[in-house]
């Protein structure tokens, strides 16, 4: 098992060193002693060094997506609370740019999102934020709760950040809503993916998609498996990297928005979430493959 | 650089907090599986989804590396993984749960054949799950297609109270021997090979090769059953001679194997099976021409090949934890625990779940599954107890479709219950009648007429719903049901066994089981006999009722397989005599509504529109 080798990148002076670590996480890049640079972006996983030192050096905005009880009874040294239902609730795109203002995020703010749903809420909310604008965001690579069983900094304390004023450049290249789906039902080079487990998906899902179940993209140490076996799934299945990929789930467009990062950190640029997904879809009355000839439910032991 | 190595171990020690997987046992297992073989199956894949490779060349391939299509969905696969013996660690589990998770359906199913099965596994994925069997030293080669299936074994093999030796290094050692081996990859069908650890328990009279320890003189040996086998039609097997020396067995299956290839039939699907050969050719001839075949396969059998064996036989019996038993003279019936107090959910499992081993003060302890059915996160809790509790640290899947962790020591019974029904493992009537048995049937089978799978878990929870494990009556009692005639859920070795299939009801389509009686397993095994025919919204109540006439009828501590062997056999003891009576004391009860009044009744399990019955390519024999 390995966690996913990424970190800060850096323009010069990017020392590589391969450290072995006995356990899960190997292969991790190491900074140098070097200073920092000053603005220094992440790709798409955060790994747990890299945010322990980034919030040592206070250069980062921390963001738990779990509820607010949760929250208060610990959470990631610096953290800020934003549940996810909040977000949900006003998720167009005025909202969430007021929402990174009253969290102190600006433009060039890092910040590192972390839930206790194997990533899939952290997920929808970095798609939120890079959907109206904010660049450098990241989802971090263990979960909470491995985080507060490494023995890694927690407090209770609630924080809070002085209002900024975050731009808003809406990209639109990463989004997708129900006629976009549509019409790429029947495009080649583009590839609806269902993220929702098996048995879902064998009973309903749109026409022409394809399944990758979300419970495919985790390791046992980290919400997001490493990138070349990411890309092993998605080659086996013969997609792409040049295809354009749409995701979707079964409701609001967290199992795939944790689809979506995984597919970036597999190396697939063009990559599109309908975050409304199927829940939507069906309630507009859209076609839909249904596959009733065998008994599949009853094979699971649930 | 020290500072690097330092922080490097203090992480690790860190990081370690995350493996679920800590204080791993040594991997006691055998290697079977092979890393390469993922790789070159993903290719092949891809050949075949770009046209380059015709689909029936294909099929072929899938097969031979333990790949069926599901149901009407040739997207999907099966994918059968091999337990040699039955034999699997707590890592192989847990490699299994995580599998099942990411690439299935996040359940496992235990087979009648003592495989695992994941279900409804992408083609495209199916590589991942290879290369993950790999990593645990195990492999799906040569499950499906027409090779050597699965070596079987006694799940009691080691611990069996009347067994002369065990027998599992023989069975691990023939099953290494023929594994990739060139002189099985294309035989005329699936061949099976069943070792017992005493007459009682094993399934060595419906195996194309079944083995039946036994020591003469001081030498180890076996009593080989040849032709047996279940299907549409089925056979007995025939024993080949009185005692076949230890040092024989390697050279008799081979001889066994090369005639079948030789001789086989190849044309004709339905009838490829060596049980076939044997009954056209006649036992008589076909013995004469196996002894022959012996003498030659001693003859030129190379010195290499008979190490490689002899390598993999010692191996095994290193594999194989000692502890002196106290030796048996008499047979004697695996002894239960009894507590007799009550009936709290412990007593209930101890009663029978747990049995005695022949080591002294080591029990062994059943997990009854729900027609072999059990969740990835059981599978993980499941291997902790086995790590923590079982001396030999290895579990055995049983053809009832449920587990048997040996080794455990009688003051750990309470924590190891605890344990397994905190997570819904708990479940009393492993050895009892309770533990119904059910093939895939249409939840994933291409042949499927019923839901034969689901039936058995209905059945088994009206059973534990009416405490029928409470009663002693039903212990050694089965029922198996399979959802067509091709018995794969094993119906003719049951008590009362069923096979599922359709028939038209006024103007309805509806799904109907044939119902058998008095099938046995073991070396006096007997097949079931065919008694009547019973819709599938009928058979709980069919079942119930027979239950009743049984406590009414019988006589003394009759037990319910007894009684009906009984009847099965016209002597019975009471009202009920023969199979006619047992029909007109049913026929009452077979009879549905009328359609217009009680549709349900027309339906099959787990589907609300009306029964039609779905069948395609069944790549039984590809
Ligand atoms: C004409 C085709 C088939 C025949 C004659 C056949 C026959 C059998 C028989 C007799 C067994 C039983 C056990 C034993 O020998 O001890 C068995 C096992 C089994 N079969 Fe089939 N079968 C056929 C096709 C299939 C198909 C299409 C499937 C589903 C994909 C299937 C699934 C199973 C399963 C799940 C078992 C359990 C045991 C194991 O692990 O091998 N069978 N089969
Ligand atoms: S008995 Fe029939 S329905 Fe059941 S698994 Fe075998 S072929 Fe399929």
């Amino acid at each position: 098992m390995r966690c996913l080798s990424k970190s800060i990148k850096r323009k010069k002076n990017d020392v590589k060193v391969k450290v072995k670590v006995k356990s899960k996480i190997v292969n991790k890049r190491v900074k140098s002693k070097a200073n920092p640079p000053s603005t220094p972006s992440l790709n798409f996983v955060c790994d747990i060094d890299t945010l322990r030192t980034l919030i040592k050096k206070n250069k980062v905005r921390v963001v738990d997506v779990r509820k607010r009880d949760e929250y208060l009874k610990g959470h990631i040294k610096t953290a800020a609370s934003l549940p996810l239902a909040e977000l949900l609730s006003n998720d167009d795109p005025e909202s969430i740019i007021n929402i990174l203002n009253n969290l102190g995020i600006s433009d060039d703010t890092l910040v590192v999102i972390y839930d206790d749903t194997f990533g899939a809420l952290a997920s929808r909310v970095a798609w939120s934020f890079k959907f109206v604008g904010h660049r450098n965001v990241a989802l971090l690579e263990v979960t909470y709760d491995n985080w507060k069983k490494l023995g890694l900094e927690i407090e209770r304390k609630s924080n809070k950040y002085s209002k900024v004023s975050h731009s808003i450049d809406i990209d639109y290249s990463i989004f997708a809503d129900a006629e976009y789906i549509e019409n790429a039902q029947n495009d080649t080079n583009k590839i609806i993916i269902d993220s929702r487990e098996r048995l879902n998906f064998l009973t309903e899902h749109i026409p022409n998609s394809k399944n990758i179940p979300y419970t495919m993209l985790r390791s046992e140490n980290s919400i997001l498996r490493n990138p070349s076996e990411l890309k092993r799934f998605i080659e086996n299945r013969g997609i792409d990297l040049n295809n354009e990929i749409i995701t979707y789930c079964g409701s609001v467009g967290t199992l795939s928005g944790l689809a979506f990062f995984a597919l970036k950190t597999a190396g697939i640029s063009n990559v599109k979430l309908y975050p409304k997904s199927f829940k939507e879809w069906k309630s507009l009355g859209k076609p839909k493959t249904e596959f009733k000839d065998a008994n599949y439910w009853d094979l699971s032991a649930e | 650089m020290l500072n690097t190595i330092l922080l490097t171990l203090a992480k690790s020690i860190d990081y370690d907090v995350l493996s679920s997987a800590k204080n791993k046992e040594l991997e006691t297992n055998e290697k079977w599986g092979l890393a390469e073989e993922s790789e070159y199956f993903a290719n092949k894949v891809k050949l075949y989804r770009q046209d380059k490779l015709n689909a029936d060349e294909f099929r072929r391939f899938r097969l031979q590396n333990g790949a069926y299509g599901s149901r009407l969905n040739s997207e999907f696969s099966m994918i059968r993984i091999k337990v040699p013996g039955g034999d699997i660690t707590p890592t192989q589990l847990e490699k299994v749960a995580s599998l099942s998770e990411s690439f299935s359906i996040g359940s496992a199913h235990v087979s009648t054949r003592q495989n695992i099965q994941l279900h409804w596994v992408q083609l495209e994925d199916v590589s991942e799950v290879f290369r993950g069997l790999a990593e645990v030293g195990l492999t799906s080669r040569e499950a499906c297609g027409n090779t050597i299936r699965n070596v079987m074994c006694s799940h009691f093999a080691g611990v069996c109270p009347n067994e002369p030796f065990d027998t599992t290094p023989y069975a691990k050692a023939i099953a290494r021997f023929f594994l990739r081996n060139p002189i099985c990859q294309n035989l005329p069908r699936k061949f099976k090979f069943n070792f017992s650890c005493c007459p009682e328990h094993g399934y060595v009279r419906i195996a194309d090769v079944g083995l039946v320890p036994t020591v003469r003189d001081g030498v180890r040996g076996f009593r080989v059953y040849l032709g047996g086998g279940l299907g549409a039609a089925s056979f007995i097997g025939h024993l080949l001679e009185e005692f076949t020396p230890e040092s024989r067995l390697l050279s008799t299956s081979i001889a066994t194997i090369r005639l079948y290839d030789r001789l086989g039939n190849r044309e004709n699907l339905a009838r490829n099976r060596m049980r076939y050969l044997v009954s056209e050719i006649g036992w008589e001839k076909f013995q004469g021409l196996l002894l022959k075949e012996r003498i030659l396969v001693e003859a030129t059998i190379s010195i290499p090949t008979r190490k490689s064996y002899d390598g993999f036989l010692n191996t095994g019996d290193l594999n194989n934890i000692s502890i002196s038993s106290t030796s048996t003279k008499s047979k004697i019936t695996l002894p239960v625990i009894n507590s007799n107090s009550g009936d709290t959910p412990y007593t209930r499992w101890l009663n029978t779940n747990v049995v005695a081993q022949k080591q002294s003060g080591y029990y062994s302890v059943y997990i009854t599954l729900g027609a072999g059915d059990i969740t990835s996160s059981q599978l993980r809790i499941f291997a902790e107890c086995i790590r923590e509790f079982s001396l030999e640290k290895k579990a055995r899947t049983t053809p009832q479709q449920n587990f048997l962790v040996r080794y455990i020591k009688a003051d750990q019974l309470p924590k190891v219950f605890q344990k397994l029904s905190g997570n819904g493992l708990g479940n009393p009537g492993a050895n009892t009648i309770v533990s119904t048995v059910g093939c895939s049937g249409t939840t994933s089978c291409n042949l499927a007429i019923t839901n034969s799978h689901r039936l058995a878990k209905e059945i088994q929870s009206k059973f534990l719903e009416l405490n029928v494990d409470l009663d002693k009556d039903f212990v050694d009692s089965s029922i198996k049901i399979s959802g067509c005639p091709n018995s794969c859920g094993q119906h003719e070795v049951a008590t009362i066994g069923f096979y599922g299939g359709a028939t038209r009801i006024g103007t309805s389509m509806v799904p109907i089981y044939t119902m058998l009686f008095a099938g046995s397993t073991g070396e006096n095994g007997e097949l079931g006999k065919a008694i009547m025919r019973v819709p599938a919204k009928k058979v709980l109540d069919v079942v119930l009722k027979i239950f009743e006439h049984f406590k009414k009828e019988r006589t003394g501590n009759e037990k319910l397989n007894e009684w009906i062997y009984k009847i099965s056999n016209g002597n019975g003891p009471g009202e009920i005599k023969n199979v006619d009576d047992m029909k007109n004391l049913l026929l009452p009860i077979i009879e549905l509504p009328a359609f217009s009044t009680a549709p349900d009744f027309y339906k099959d399990y787990g589907t609300d529109t009306n029964f039609v019955a779905k069948t395609a390519r069944g790549e039984c024999a590809a």
